[in-house]
């Protein structure tokens, strides 16, 4: 008879066939991921999670036989006599039980990893297309420390983890001290009774012989410092979230962009080991807040677009060097502008915003039901359209219902050729 | 007292191995059996989970369904509406059983009595086991299937190998020799002829196909239609046997995938079939062990108790309106009617005299049990086997349902003098695969005409296909046989009930 452990076996044995299952199962699991990432908040998506999908989608045909006349044997007869009839449906009834399991492929729902979700999440998008981006991709690889390992080179031995793991072994099997030893040789020297001199005599070279079958130090106790290499992105992103909070924004037009945000974010993410985001909230006068202010806190007063671009070119010049990090940038707003602001909001975007931007979106949110078409363009919208059309990397769309969200999002950065520079 | 193999819920691969020869002693002085070499593997949750979603096997070909049905236990298995089986045991020699670690030491003893004795007997013994399957060359095989599947992945993409799979797999069911005569699986052999024989099919395959007239008129005389269907093989069951030598236009790759998935279904189709016989057994072998070293004192009060209390959960039957219930469990009834035998054999009564006059007091148990596990299957084994006790003791009856039966459900028979044998006749007939799978067979192919295949669906009892899913495995048999497919659904008396046609999707532009 053998045993064999097999637990050491390397694991994700099922992995290629799950990846398998998930291409297959591709288009039914990207809808349910959607839906679910509808469902949550920014962090959120991030974790991965469970995704409820149709079997139905995956059905392995076979032939079946149904209908007909069927009969069967059951346990369990408590009043039945031949020839009595049972009625159909209710109480008392058979139920349908062909032996084995029954069909109850419903529906299922499984647990996507974070990478698998995220990837299906955001299959089919990509970073407007520039130069910085080929920077981004390629990383240089760095050392760090990863805990310890019993196999290594030696010169990787750690010692004080191999001492400390041999005390703990000779304290385990308790291995005779050297102390005690000593301290019985000096008994044995000062004892006179011949007896007892036997007797200690007799306990030192048991003692002897067992520290002799327990080593001070045992191949099992040594250990290595193990390194692991990780990825050390030479590139960087930062994203900024400029919000309009102005009294005319309501919270139905926040959710919106804070959905955009949230794709953004989870989107850039993917791209780059390291995303920043700065929240910039501005009424007539901007700050830069955390996400909770950003999206909760209340805030009201006049609408001045100028004050969040300048606040977001100071940031950039203090924290972010345009060399080093892709920025970009997404702005969310219900599109009204203090009228004598619009001058130098453009001069602010074409001067000093956009020559550093790797893209710039523009939202622009409206209420729910109201179509956003109907009205004529805001004072923004105008502003962002002559931008646009002057080859500026900015893209504008404008939304009202919280299912716009992604194709919205969903447009701007579908793969393409090259970057729109025409109006939609 | 003899020394306790353990102590506790801990183990340990010494325990095992003690554990095993405990076992191994019972198994062959006092149960007389006979096993293939055992070989014990301790797995993990994962790798358990990875085992069921490939039927169990350890090495099996790389596809999508496999990752499907591992996503799905996975997914009841966290939410906690599955445990996991406490084994596997694969029908091979060295016979490999799976431990999970998880077990307690109890539980692997129970496992190694159950799988690596119980089952291991069975397969090595019972004749659906001996004329099907091939127990030593079964691993080598599968080896050779991944890697041919994998091959033709990089050779023909994988796209291509899957649909062929996938169609495959729809006629798995429909892949298998029902009635001996062939010779045995040999399935090493299988192996190592695949080339040659690939090329001898080839020709054979060419010149069937030549024999298709070129002019109408001569077609008739040349070729009768006798002699078609003989040269064809049909009629055939065995539907992928005959796509693999019959299909005009498959690659031969493709014959050597369908005739992977028909020896793996072929090496199935005896699990099938004794599904109570196999589980009692091993269930009755596990029982018979666990008290047995109990009683040597090798196994502690309260390890035996938990024992029971396992194998109580095993063999429990719920009743029909129990929510519990779905269909007979097929560890209790097999135990059930073992158990029975056992005791017929050695305390009979005047009833069992009568209906079991062969074994009713004959004192050997194991003779008796060896004989049976042997030779019969679950429909032989319940028709024979099944005493009006146990019909009694698990109050079984049988309905009857009518469609057109106004009143309901007609109760047919109950557990009472007039009924034992139609309950046991009904039972055992519930446990043919050979009348529980649509008797489906391949009747004719229009050579003349335009080469439609034609099969024919045998309804028993009013029971037709299912409509959706025969569409698309039929789609599949069109693809695969690139002209032409109906099936005709006829009664008894040769009436038609209804007709699928299906022709074959375009083939994509080879990769």
């Amino acid at each position: 008879m053998h045993i064999i452990d097999r637990r050491l076996n390397p694991g994700g044995k099922s992995l290629e066939n799950r990846q398998r299952f998930l291409r297959r199962a591709k288009s039914l699991v990207q809808g349910a991921v959607k839906k679910t990432s509808q469902e949550r908040d920014i962090k959120d998506v991030l974790e991965g999670g469970e995704v409820t999908i149709p079997l139905d989608g995956m059905h392995e045909p076979r032939f079946r036989r149904e209908g007909g006349t069927r009969d069967m044997v059951l346990p369990g007869n408590k009043k039945f006599i031949e020839g009595d009839y049972l009625p159909r449906s209710g109480q008392g009834s058979a139920k349908d039980s062909g032996p084995g399991e029954g069909d109850s492929e419903d529906a299922f729902r499984f647990v996507l990893s974070r990478d698998e979700f995220v990837d299906l999440f955001l299959d089919d998008l990509e970073l407007p297309d520039l130069a910085k981006r080929k920077i981004a991709e390629t990383e240089s690889e760095g050392i760090q420390r990863a805990g310890y390992t019993t196999s290594g080179s030696p010169a990787n031995i750690s010692v004080s983890r191999t001492v400390q793991l041999a005390l703990a072994r000779r304290i385990a099997l308790r291995r005779p001290r050297k102390s005690e030893m000593d301290e019985l040789e000096a008994e044995i020297d000062a004892c006179t009774d011949e007896d007892r001199r036997a007797e200690l005599v007799a306990r030192l070279e048991k003692l002897k012989a067992k520290a002799k079958r327990i080593p001070f130090i045992d191949p099992l106790d040594i250990r290595y410092r193990r390194f692991e290499t990780v990825p050390k992105p030479v590139a960087q992103a930062v994203m900024f979230c400029l919000m309009d909070v102005s009294g005319s924004m309501s919270e139905h037009m926040k959710d919106l962009a804070k959905r955009f945000y949230m794709l953004l974010y989870v989107f850039l993410k993917r791209r780059y080991k390291h995303v920043e985001i700065v929240f910039i909230r501005h009424t007539d006068r901007a700050e830069e807040v955390d996400e909770q202010t950003f999206f909760y806190g209340p805030a009201s007063g006049g609408t001045l677009v100028s004050s969040a671009l300048q606040a977001m070119h100071e940031i950039v010049r203090e924290r972010f060097n345009p060399s080093d990090w892709n920025i970009y940038a997404a702005q969310a707003s219900d599109g009204d502008n203090s009228y004598s602001d619009g001058e130098l909001a453009g001069m602010l975007l074409t001067e000093k915003i956009l020559p550093i931007c790797q893209f710039f979106a523009y939202l622009e949110v409206g209420e729910s039901g109201g179509s956003a078409f109907d009205l004529s363009d805001s004072s923004l919208w105008t502003l962002y359209d002559r931008l646009r059309n002057s080859g500026a990397p900015l893209s504008m769309r404008k939304v009202s219902e919280r299912s716009e969200i992604f194709p919205v999002f969903h447009d701007l950065f579908q793969r393409r050729e090259s970057q729109e520079k025409t109006a939609p | 007292m003899t020394e306790r193999l353990f102590e506790g819920a801990d183990w340990d691969f010494h325990i095992l191995q003690r554990v095993h020869d405990a076992c191994e002693e019972v198994a062959r002085n006092d149960l007389g059996l006979d096993v293939y070499p055992n070989q014990i593997e301790v797995i993990t949750a994962e790798q358990m989970l990875d085992a069921y979603s490939s039927v169990g096997m350890p090495l099996f070909y790389k596809h999508w369904s496999f990752g499907k049905h591992f996503a799905f236990h996975e997914a009841s298995y966290r939410k906690g509406l599955m445990g996991l089986a406490y084994e596997i045991v694969i029908n091979s020699s060295p016979c490999i059983s799976y431990l999970m670690e998880e077990n307690t030491a109890t539980m692997q003893t129970l496992v190694i009595a159950h799988a690596a004795f119980g089952h291991n007997h069975f397969f090595k013994n019972n004749y659906l086991f001996k004329q099907w399957t091939d127990a030593d060359g079964i691993l080598d095989y599968l080896d050779f299937a991944k890697n041919y599947v994998a091959s033709c992945e990089e050779r023909y993409g994988r796209i291509e190998v899957e649909r062929t799979l996938d169609a495959a797999h729809a006629l798995m069911s429909h892949g298998i020799d029902r009635y001996p005569g062939k010779k045995k699986l040999d399935l090493r052999a299988e192996e190592k002829r695949a080339g040659r024989r690939r090329q001898h099919e080839e020709e054979v395959f060419n010149d069937l196909w030549r024999t298709v007239p070129k002019g109408a008129a001569k077609s008739r005389s040349a070729l009768s239609i006798e002699r078609r269907r003989k040269l064809l093989g049909l009629p055939q069951e065995n539907l992928l046997y005959f796509l693999e030598k019959s299909a005009p236009r498959l690659a031969p790759w493709q014959r050597e995938l369908l005739r992977i998935v028909r020896h793996i279904a072929q090496y199935f189709y005896p699990q099938s079939q004794t599904k109570v016989m196999n589980e009692g057994t091993a269930t009755y072998v596990h029982y018979r062990i666990m008290s047995k070293l109990h009683e040597q004192g090798r196994i502690s009060d309260g390890n035996f108790l938990e024992f029971l209390q396992s194998h109580t959960n095993v063999v429990f039957q719920p009743e029909f309106d129990d929510p519990r219930f779905s269909g007979f469990n097929p560890y209790a009834l097999g135990f059930a009617v073992m158990q029975d035998i056992e005791r017929i054999v050695s305390k009979p009564e005047d009833e069992d005299r009568e209906w079991f006059p062969d074994i009713a007091g004959k004192g050997d148990v194991m003779g008796v049990l060896r004989d049976v596990w042997a030779n019969y299957r679950d429909e032989s084994f319940i028709g024979q086997f099944l005493s009006p006790r146990l019909m009694r003791h698990f109050r079984m009856f049988h309905l009857h349902d009518d469609p057109e039966e106004r009143a309901g459900i007609r109760v047919d028979a109950i557990h009472d003098e007039r009924g034992f044998r139609r309950v046991r006749r009904e039972l055992a007939r519930q446990h043919d695969v050979g009348f529980i799978d649509a008797n489906i067979e391949v009747v004719d192919v229009d050579l003349s005409g335009d080469r439609r295949l034609i099969l024919h669906h045998h309804v028993i009892k009013g029971s037709q296909l299912n409509e959706t899913d025969a569409k698309r495995v039929l789609q599949h048999l069109a693809d695969l046989w690139t002209y032409d497919v109906s099936l005709i659904e006829v009664d008894a008396n040769d009436k038609v009930l209804r007709e699928y046609v299906v022709s074959p999707r375009p083939i994509p532009a080879a990769a």
